[in-house]
């Protein structure tokens, strides 16, 4: 019978992503030399991960993953066993193959060919490591450069006598070492005792087996794998002398080169490469505490209901303040139900924090700054999607920080600084949203190459006289950098204005607070969640829409004579000093008003990347958390629509998106005409 | 003609039945504009009445909008429209078939027909390729044209007709 190992693939790559963190993350924490007890606990963690991600590749057939990592295993476990020293090269090296360890899982997992050189490249550099190693310790029998493939193998198994007890028959064994080569055997039976003393569970013998053939060591430990506890077993190659015995726990040096299995090979040409969008399904794990809670409130679910429709058997007036009770225990139990399954996709930020130390470490020894990363807030948590989306605006800023805000350590002392320039995320919750900042004690934005920057590209006019907070806002605009020397860090242009734009479709916004010499922050605000919001439902015509809340500064109503028009056609309102474009949602929608008279609707002023505008609605109705749902998932993407709700009614609502309605404003040819068809 | 309460239980029997006559197709019929068309059955999600729709901005006129179909947001095409035919305004016979299209993901998608028919049984050698117009008639989304009770009825490709470029 054969077992469908697919269905496990999903777990197998996950835990092993999770592994490569983990490995990154004690990688990083190690230092160079000491081997202390908590270094040597880090190591352990690394090989375990090493291990496992091995042992995972090889039970699905991963070849090239599992051969590749057998390597780093090998070098691992020497460090881990103190048999070699904890290199700065070491360290790079294994770094280096966590890369391509990460590149080769997520090609075999989105089934498209494995990039050899790379991987060669570096497994050979673990290779040259593992040669050239010098053994820390220095009565240890030198490891063996020889390849594995030796003419044979001279086995010493000694078990214990309670071997048989545990199930483990050394017939069997004998049997299957038989299957490999060509087996001699000699027993041993020295302390069988006599026959009256004999206990008929234990075993007294002992053999010295000769194997011949082109076997590796891996297939000789396969077998013994199971009694490795329970015998005296020492594995040493055949060769003309015989010298050192080689213990079983002996680091192996196999060939790590050795080609895999041909069956695992993808041929590029046979299998175009996948569009990368296609990514696999993804998955959570959720603490048993939150789905423990889900279950209680659940519980109670059921609880209210049926006393709701005991309530509603026998209905009678006199109990309506019993019905009140339950719908209001009703709402109170929906509304922590919700809240309970939102915190399931919730995760810590440590998630998305966790890729810095890599990121820091490997740039600065690139920029040669010193720099100290500052995590805190780690266990702030929000939403998956969430978190998915920011992490690259994240990156981004913090390379700024790394590129343009921190100064080179000459630098820093001649201005009075410490050579390490520190580097601080942190996070934390603010009402319904959540903070990042990214903060540095570097120099602090450039005030004056920004203005002049600006000028030159006439952003500004030259006799402009911009607060500090307007020249740093500047930095934002799109193709705006001052780097000097564009790097392939950062100075391309293309930047600020992208991270800004990627935080806006969030829901979130991003602002700069900066001082010269001292250093600058960088606040980003998102939404806790994108798949509920506050709206406020409106009516135009007969339709009902959703505004998001967070677009809406204040909604008035329109004064006689507070509205101008703009060369005949514009229309803009006068809101204390400035002036708002006035956009009439029902012309936008082809519907028909209640009223076409401005005076007898609402403006609902709302804000898109700092830009005001006033939309003309008939009436403003409930404020409401609503859930968003999709158009594209049987749909497709709508200008000027966010998504959709369904209403306490059943009926659907759809969902303002503001940025998409400027659009149909600015360009009235995507407002198709009326439906007059359907009018008759 | 059925009525539409029935038309769930016919799809019910007829999924019981299909299984029995291997080797043939089976497609549910329905009218428009006094014609016969017909969609594979298994293709059809389920046959509901006429209810309102939220009707989408900005979107083509045989869009009629969005409908709730238990938390799904589903989009609602009226095929007489879509295919060029006078409008109708909906009667208590006008129905919504559910239909699951394959397009890049699957999807779910309404359309709005004069009236449901009835379930047949077809053997692929009764199906006949559709006629070549020329430019005049798209006959793109006909697989074929089969007869069921005297009347022509023409199998129509749900994947192709129903697509996310078609739709608008």
């Amino acid at each position: 019978m054969s077992i469908d190992v697919s269905q496990f693939h999903q777990v197998f790559f996950e835990e092993s992503f999770e592994g490569l963190d983990a490995m990154e993350m004690g990688l990083l924490g190690m230092q160079e030399g000491a081997a202390d007890s908590d270094d040597s606990e880090t190591i352990n963690t690394i090989f375990r991960a090493a291990h496992s991600i091995k042992g995972g590749a090889g039970t699905f057939g991963f070849n090239q993953v599992s051969a590749f990592t057998h390597g780093l295993e090998t070098l691992l476990d020497q460090m881990r066993n103190g048999e070699r020293d904890v290199s700065q090269q070491a360290i790079n090296s294994l770094l280096r193959a966590v890369d391509v360890l990460r590149e080769m899982l997520t090609a075999v997992q989105q089934g498209v060919a494995i990039d050899e050189d790379s991987a060669t490249a570096v497994s050979l550099e673990i290779e040259a490591l593992l040669q050239s190693g010098t053994p820390a310790m220095a009565d240890l029998e030198t490891t063996e450069p020889a390849p594995t493939q030796a003419a044979g193998w001279q086995i010493h198994f000694k078990p214990h006598p309670h071997l048989l007890q545990t199930g483990n028959d050394p017939v069997r064994m004998l049997q299957e070492l038989a299957g490999l080569g060509d087996l001699s055997v000699t027993l041993d039976n020295s302390a069988l005792p006599a026959f009256s003393d004999l206990e008929p569970e234990d075993c007294y013998l002992a053999w010295t087996l000769t194997l011949r053939g082109d076997i590796t060591r891996e297939q000789i430990n396969e077998i013994f794998e199971w009694v490795e506890g329970d015998c005296d077993l020492s594995i040493s190659p055949l060769e003309p002398e015989q010298s050192a015995e080689v213990e079983t726990e002996e680091p192996r040096t196999e060939d790590i080169t050795e080609p895999p299995a041909p069956e695992a090979v993808i041929n590029p040409a046979a299998e175009p490469k996948k569009a990368l969008s296609e990514t696999a399904m993804s998955s959570i794990r959720v603490g048993i505490d939150k789905v423990d809670s889900l279950i209680n409130l659940v519980g109670e679910l059921v609880i209210t209901q049926s006393m709701l429709s005991q309530l509603g058997e026998n209905f009678e007036v006199s109990r309506m303040q019993q019905l009140i009770d339950g719908l209001e225990q009703l709402e109170r139990n929906t509304r922590e139900l919700q809240e309970g399954i939102m915190r399931i996709r919730m995760l810590p930020i440590s998630f998305a924090f966790n890729r810095f130390p890599r990121l820091v470490h490997d740039l600065s020894a690139k920029m040669g700054k010193q720099v100290e990363l500052k995590l805190s807030g780690e266990q702030t948590e929000l939403d998956k999607t969430v978190m998915e989306k920011i992490g690259d605006p994240l990156v981004h800023l913090v390379r700024n920080s790394l590129d343009h805000g921190l100064e080179t350590p000459e630098t820093r002392l001649a201005n009075g600084k410490s050579e390490t320039g520190l580097l601080h995320l942190n996070a934390y919750h603010q009402g319904g949203t959540i903070v990042i900042e990214i903060s540095d004690d570097g120099a602090g934005l450039n005030e004056e190459k920004i203005l002049s920057k600006a000028i030159e590209r006439g952003l500004v006019a030259s006799d402009d006289n911009l607060a500090p907070d307007k020249i740093h806002e500047l930095i934002f605009m799109p193709g705006f950098s001052t780097a000097d020397v564009v790097s392939d860090v950062s100075g391309r242009g293309v930047g600020m204005d992208v991270v800004r734009k990627n935080i806006h479709s969030l829901g979130g916004s991003v602002e700069v607070s900066s001082r010269a010499g001292a250093g600058s922050t960088f606040t980003i605000r998102l939404p806790l969640t994108l798949a509920i919001m506050d709206g406020q439902t409106i009516q135009v015509g007969d339709q009902r829409y959703i505004i998001p809340l967070i677009s809406i500064i204040e909604s008035v109503e329109i004064k006689p004579g507070t509205v101008k028009h703009v060369t005949g056609k514009g229309e803009v309102y006068s809101l204390r000093d400035e002036y708002l474009p006035i956009i009439r949602l029902y012309e936008l929608f082809n519907l028909t008003p209640r009223s076409e008279k401005l005076e007898d609707g609402l403006l609902v002023v709302v804000e898109f990347e700092d830009r005001k505008v006033g939309l003309l609605v008939d009436e403003l109705l409930a404020q409401q958390q609503v859930v968003i749902k999709s158009l594209e998932s049987n749909y497709r993407k709508v200008t000027g629509m966010a998504g959709a709700t369904i209403l306490g009614d059943g009926t659907v609502a759809l969902i303002l998106d503001i940025s998409g309605l400027l659009a149909l404003y600015r360009n009235p040819s995507l407002v198709r005409t009326l439906k007059t068809i359907r009018a008759a | 003609m059925i009525e539409l309460s029935q038309t769930n239980e016919i799809l019910d029997m007829f999924d019981v039945m299909g299984r029995v006559e291997a080797g043939m197709q089976q497609f549910l019929t329905f009218e428009l504009n006094q014609e016969h068309y017909g969609v594979e059955i298994l293709r059809v999600q389920e046959i509901k009445g006429w209810d309102p729709v939220t009707p989408i901005p900005n979107t083509p006129v045989h869009l009629c909008g969005v409908l709730n179909l238990r938390g799904a947001i589903v989009p609602i095409v009226d095929l007489r429209l879509f295919f060029g035919m006078p409008y109708q305004p909906y009667t208590k016979t006008t129905v919504v078939v559910v239909l699951r299209v394959h397009d890049v993901t699957q999807r779910t998608v309404g359309i709005v027909v004069d009236a449901v028919s009835d379930a047949h049984n077809v053997h692929p050698d009764e199906i006949q390729p559709a006629p070549d117009f020329g430019e005049q008639v798209s006959t793109e989304f006909i697989t074929g044209i089969t007869r069921m009770d005297d009347n022509m009825v023409m199998l129509l490709d749900v994947d192709k007709l129903l697509n996310s470029e078609q739709i608008g």
